[in-house]
């Protein structure tokens, strides 16, 4: 059922450099010799990094999970042979920063010893969920170099129909023939799991993509899916026809849209490797443990294609290759266009490796000074994309962010074309990779920026509300205040009215306090209170809201009417014949104690009178009141007498045991700091042990002294505790949330840069989380130096 | 032995900026040669008098920027614009005005900007409008071509070797009595006779073009075409103007009455038609960058050679009209932007893309 030839489109630019391929086909498919150790890279694929479920020194076998995948976007890792796990830890990694990541490293017994498979009879009779759990657990990711989950790839877009399967065999990087070879040798596996996708995904088109420089691997091909409803399409080699993007361009003449995926236009590619593994994984069992990569480059006597167990360390393949290490130059780890150097021939191998290219300084030599660039356009030609590069690069060099983004850097698939054809050998990919690096950070920074607005915005406008609704309570109190003032004034006038009735116990009253004042004196000192009240409050307000303007002309109005209260108050007070009963100007230790005791027994049952009157749900008002009077009643109780010291319970023994110990102590401390200045002073050293072990007896000795002292020490810890002060202990609330809050913050940011999360949305929080720690500390610290200030 | 660390791609092409220019320079030999067979010596003379004046100029200002005299020296760069402003000026020409051209070239057109890719002018035509100003007479006139003299009215042959160095060395020398006005000058003056009539008065006319300079033209066409197959230029900005010539011509030839402005076949092969098509409208430094683009500023080009030949003050004007379109080469870049892979549309315009 050969459908009618394809219609091949043309995709702009592209470049033609030298293929070198015939170097490493010579050979075959070898199969490498079984490492004398594998290195496993928890993270060889794009997404979250698997856990480990085996422990150090565990016994595995080949095949069996060593880590599960972490997430929706991650890839389980298995056991390329049976062996011992050894450790696990950061080992070398092939990634451009040269920087380690988290392995398992795994010593292999030469058994090769399988662990039990379950291979699928007949996919056809699955579900194509079921398939696609078995791709995930069989940890597989695209092969082709990109490396992203192949089943989530499967489930990008689970509303959208695939129409079309594109199969990449298209390798249009020069030197790499991985995917040449497999197609020559394994056509059969690939057209099997070419079958097991079109099951799952039910594409009305399957396309196997090829560059017509493989005349081999299209005939292999060809033969092998002979009958099936696939279809081989040859195509002129033009670099870099091989990306996904330019792929599906050729082959379709659409175009995946700036920022999405294929899936949104109802396709799916898949690289050629990738279709064996999904072979191997549901008719054989067997998980992801091995690839096919092409050991290249003229640093090597072999150059072949070597069927590699992953996490072989790249040293071996090499070797196995026949490295000639005083050629070797440049080490790639990829093609020679859009690969990696690496700097440690330790790293082993993963799952997105195709192709190590060992050059020599003859074939891969460094690039010239870079010459000014003169617009020759030859970047722009070659662009796939359509960008304009050396405007892109102008614009590099001149930060200007916003023109690279009307320029649409960010569609830039660094293919390297541009770079290759510049005649100035002008990096300009690494231009381009900076910029976008940059602008991302600058994305990220506003992002930020415009979150902090946002809060202070909102912060504003809580601010306001609250005075709003100060001043709205402060209006009811006042009315609340008036109508009292009157209830008690018609009070008072009943009480002159029937004098009799009361007249014993307010005589009694009137005589314990201080000042004998007459009701309308009172009435008077508690006007001229008021008024002095109101304008406090008033002055704090414009204090808390200095551009109130309301608040600011209230100021003068009360300041009048507390003067008019205060001056009516002074005249009465003048006019009375009782005279406030001066206090004893002299008076002796025990009167004046007494005095204070009376005074602290008053605050007290004023603090409880007006406990009793607040009830269970005090008012805001209530509230405060109660609050300046336990501070009243703490200041009298603290000004009373204190109890003589020799009360105290106090142990000698404890005592002395305890500045024995703090002398040993800062003894101790003393000789470690000089330890430390002169770490070779012999001396010093050997001074150290005596005095630790002075500090050690100290400590006994206190210890016993404390079992054998008559206070109990959890009384001595509680001496140590304050009064509770409330807003102490709400900052301190705060502040311990706040902490909270920031460790949450960090531990999201840390799972999401495993798991290819929300990054961005994690670190914003992160830094509010910080900044309302340091806001939280600070308040505190502000409270506790006021406090102490008081 | 440490391993190199390098960013991709690590496999790069041949182009060198030396080779570019080297090849720009070898297309106009097939020009050189028939102005050479057809002037004498004096291209020849112009062209080692303006490469060793260029070369001056930009290591001196090099020097004075203290910059890398012999690395930029040896882009080619500043050769490449000494050599085509050699080949516009008359041959025999004399030597301060192949000085103050290249100086004015290099130094105001080039290094003032701050060198190789900063100019936004063709520093070759900044060169030249300098002394089209400032020299009018020297650089109108130019020597009659071999052949034609039998038809001239003046009997002067090829000056010798040594002749030509006293006309550009020396000075006194009449040079009314062996130079001509060019063919589009002649034209462009014409206000009585029709076309025929002034092709049989004046021998200036060849069969197509200007007597001699057809070939001239046809000569740096087939430059043009090498550099084009040689992918060192592409055929955009040559066909923009070549094009707009054509068209411009065409709409306004007039047939062969007598204020004919002439056939379009007389525009393309007259004057500097070819040479600042291949040569001068491709210079990508102060040209406009996308494909797309190239065209317009071509057409610009085309349009405003025509316009000024037709109605200006100057019988021929491809220094003109490259200025005025570099002019607008920024702008004209941004409103050609191609759309880039995956989206609708192209961002054009100054404002935000979608």
């Amino acid at each position: 059922m050969q459908a009618a030839p394809i219609r091949i489109w043309d995709i702009p630019g592209g470049i033609h450099p030298e293929e070198h391929k015939t170097e490493s086909t010579q050979r075959g498919l070898e199969v490498a010799p079984l490492p004398s150790r594998l290195i496993l890279p928890l993270q060889q694929h794009i997404g979250a990094r698997a856990e480990p479920v085996v422990q150090m020194g565990d016994a595995v076998l080949k095949g069996q999970l060593l880590a599960e995948a972490s997430g929706m976007v991650s890839c389980p890792l298995h056991a390329p042979t049976s062996g011992t796990v050894t450790a696990i830890g950061p080992a070398p990694y092939p990634h451009a920063s040269g920087l380690e990541e988290w392995a398992i490293t795994l010593e292999p017994d030469g058994k090769d010893q399988w662990t039990e498979l379950d291979p699928v009879a007949d996919y056809r009779a699955l579900e194509p969920a079921t398939l696609t759990e078995l791709i995930r657990e069989a940890g597989i990711a695209g092969l082709g170099g990109a490396g992203f989950p192949t089943a989530a790839k499967l489930r990008a877009r689970p509303e959208q129909k695939i129409h079309t399967l594109i199969i990449n065999g298209t390798e249009c990087e020069p030197y790499i023939t991985a995917d040449d070879t497999a197609m020559r040798y394994k056509s059969a596996e690939i057209v099997a799991g070419i079958e097991i996708l079109a099951h799952i995904l039910q594409p009305e088109t399957v396309l196997i993509g090829i560059e017509d420089n493989k005349p081999e691997a299209i005939e292999a091909m060809r033969t092998a899916c002979a009958g099936k409803a696939m279809q081989v399409v040859s195509f002129p080699t033009k670099y870099p026809s091989g990306g996904e993007k330019q792929l599906i361009q050729i082959l379709t003449g659409k175009e995946v849209p700036s920022g999405g995926l294929p899936a949104d236009i109802g396709m799916v590619c898949q690289n050629i490797g990738t279709m064996i593994a999904v072979h191997d994984a549901v008719l054989l069992g067997q998980p992801l443990i091995k690839r096919i990569t092409t050991l290249t480059g003229a640093a090597l006597q072999r150059r072949t294609n070597v069927e590699a167990l992953i996490g072989t360390p790249i040293h071996e393949l090499l070797a196995f290759a026949g490295l000639q290490a005083d050629k070797l130059y440049r080490l790639v780890m990829g093609g020679p266009m859009m690969g990696f150097t690496l700097q440690s021939m330790d790293a082993p191998i993963v799952k997105t490796t195709n192709c190590l290219l060992a050059g020599t300084l003859e074939e891969l030599p460094p690039p010239p000074v870079a010459q000014p660039c003169i617009r020759c356009g030859f970047c722009s030609e070659v662009c796939p994309a359509n960008l304009l590069p050396q405007q892109l690069h102008w614009f590099a060099l001149g930060k200007e962010y916003d023109q690279l983004n009307r320029l649409n850097l960010f569609d830039c698939i660094e293919c390297g074309a541009c770079s290759y054809v510049c005649p100035s050998s002008i990096p300009l990919v690494q231009y381009y990779r900076a910029s976008k690096a940059e602008i991302r950070a600058l994305d990220l920074q506003a992002h930020k920026a415009d979150h902090s607005k946002q809060r202070f915005e909102q912060r504003q406008a809580r601010l306001q509300r609250e005075a709003e609704q100060k001043e709205l309570e402060r209006q009811q109190r006042a009315e609340k205040a008036a109508r009292l003032k009157a209830a008690k004034e018609a009070e008072a006038a009943k009480a002159a009215a029937a004098p009799p009735v009361s007249a014993p116990d307010v005589e009694r009253v009137e005589a314990q306090k201080p000042s004998g004042l007459s009701p309308e004196q009172k009435q008077l000192k508690i006007a001229a209170a008021t008024a002095q009240m109101a304008l406090k409050k008033a002055q704090k307000q414009i204090a808390a809201n200095p551009d109130n303007v309301d608040l600011q002309a209230q100021i003068p109005v009360l300041e009048q009417a507390w003067k008019d209260a205060q001056a009516a108050f002074d005249a009465a007070a003048g006019d009375t014949s009782v005279k406030p009963t001066p206090p004893p100007a002299a008076a002796p230790a025990d009167d004046e104690a007494k005095r204070l005791k009376i005074e602290a027994a008053m605050a007290r049952a004023a603090l409880k009178k007006a406990e009793r009157a607040a009830g269970d749900t005090p008012t805001e008002e209530q509230e405060k009141e109660i609050y300046a009077l336990r501070e009243q009643v703490a200041v009298a109780e603290a000004r009373l007498p204190k109890d003589e010291p020799a009360k105290k319970p106090v142990d000698e023994n404890l005592k002395k045991a305890k500045v024995e110990l703090a002398m040993a102590k800062a003894e101790l401390k003393k000789a470690e700091k000089a330890l430390e200045a002169n770490p070779d002073d012999a001396e010093l050293q050997q001074s150290i042990a005596p005095l630790r072990q002075r500090q050690l007896e100290c400590l006994r000795a206190l210890e016993q002294a404390e079992a054998s002292s008559p206070i109990p020490p959890p009384e001595r810890q509680l001496v140590d505790k304050k009064p509770v002060d409330e807003t102490l202990r709400q900052l301190k609330t705060d502040m311990a949330m706040a902490k909270a809050a920031f460790k949450k913050a960090e531990r999201d940011v840390q799972d999401a840069r495993e798991s290819g999360g929300d990054i961005d949305a994690a670190e914003a929080q992160l830094l509010n989380t910080r900044e309302a720690l340091d806001k939280a500390a600070k308040a505190f610290a502000e409270y506790m130096s006021a406090k102490e200030t008081r | 032995m440490a391993l190199v660390r390098i960013t991709s791609p690590h496999a790069r092409g041949n182009n060198r900026t030396q080779t570019i220019m080297l090849w720009v320079l070898g297309a106009t030999l097939p020009g050189v040669a028939v102005m050479t067979w057809l002037f004498g010596i004096g291209t020849l003379i112009n062209i080692v008098l303006a490469s060793v004046f260029a070369l001056l100029a930009e290591a001196l200002i090099l020097k004075l920027r203290k910059r890398p005299v012999g690395f930029f020296l040896s882009d080619g760069s500043a050769l490449v614009t000494a050599w085509l402003l050699a080949l516009a000026l008359p041959p025999y020409v004399p030597w301060w005005v192949v000085l103050v051209a290249t100086a004015v070239a290099i130094i105001f057109g080039k290094q003032l900007y701050g060198g190789l890719g900063q100019n936004p002018f063709n520093p070759a035509m900044i060169g030249y409008a300098v002394v089209l100003i400032s020299f009018p007479v020297e650089m109108t006139t130019w020597p009659i071509a071999r052949g034609a003299e039998a038809l001239a009215d003046i009997s002067a042959a090829l000056p010798s070797f040594t002749e030509a160095l006293q006309r550009v060395f020396g000075s006194g020398q009449p040079i009314d009595a062996w130079a001509v006005a060019t063919p589009l000058d002649i034209l462009k003056n014409n206000k009585a006779l029709t076309i025929p009539e002034l092709e049989a008065a004046r021998p200036v006319f060849g069969s197509f073009g200007g007597f001699g300079w057809e070939w001239v033209n046809l000569a740096y066409l087939v430059g043009g075409l090498v550099l084009i197959y040689k992918r060192i230029i592409s055929w955009h900005a040559p066909a923009g103007m070549l094009g707009a010539l054509f068209v411009m011509s065409l709409l306004f030839w007039g047939s062969s009455g007598s204020d004919s402005n002439g056939s379009p076949l007389f525009h393309l092969f007259s004057g500097a038609a070819m040479f600042g098509a291949f040569f001068i409208v491709t210079d990508p430094v102060s040209g406009a960058t996308s494909k797309l683009g190239r065209i317009v500023f071509g057409a610009g080009v085309g349009i405003l050679v025509y316009v000024i030949r037709a109605w200006g003050g100057y019988p021929d004007a491809v220094a003109f009209g490259v200025l005025l379109m570099n002019l607008a080469a920024p702008i004209i870049d941004y409103y050609t932007t191609p759309r880039t892979y995956g989206h609708t549309k192209a961002p054009r315009g100054m404002g935000k893309a979608d």
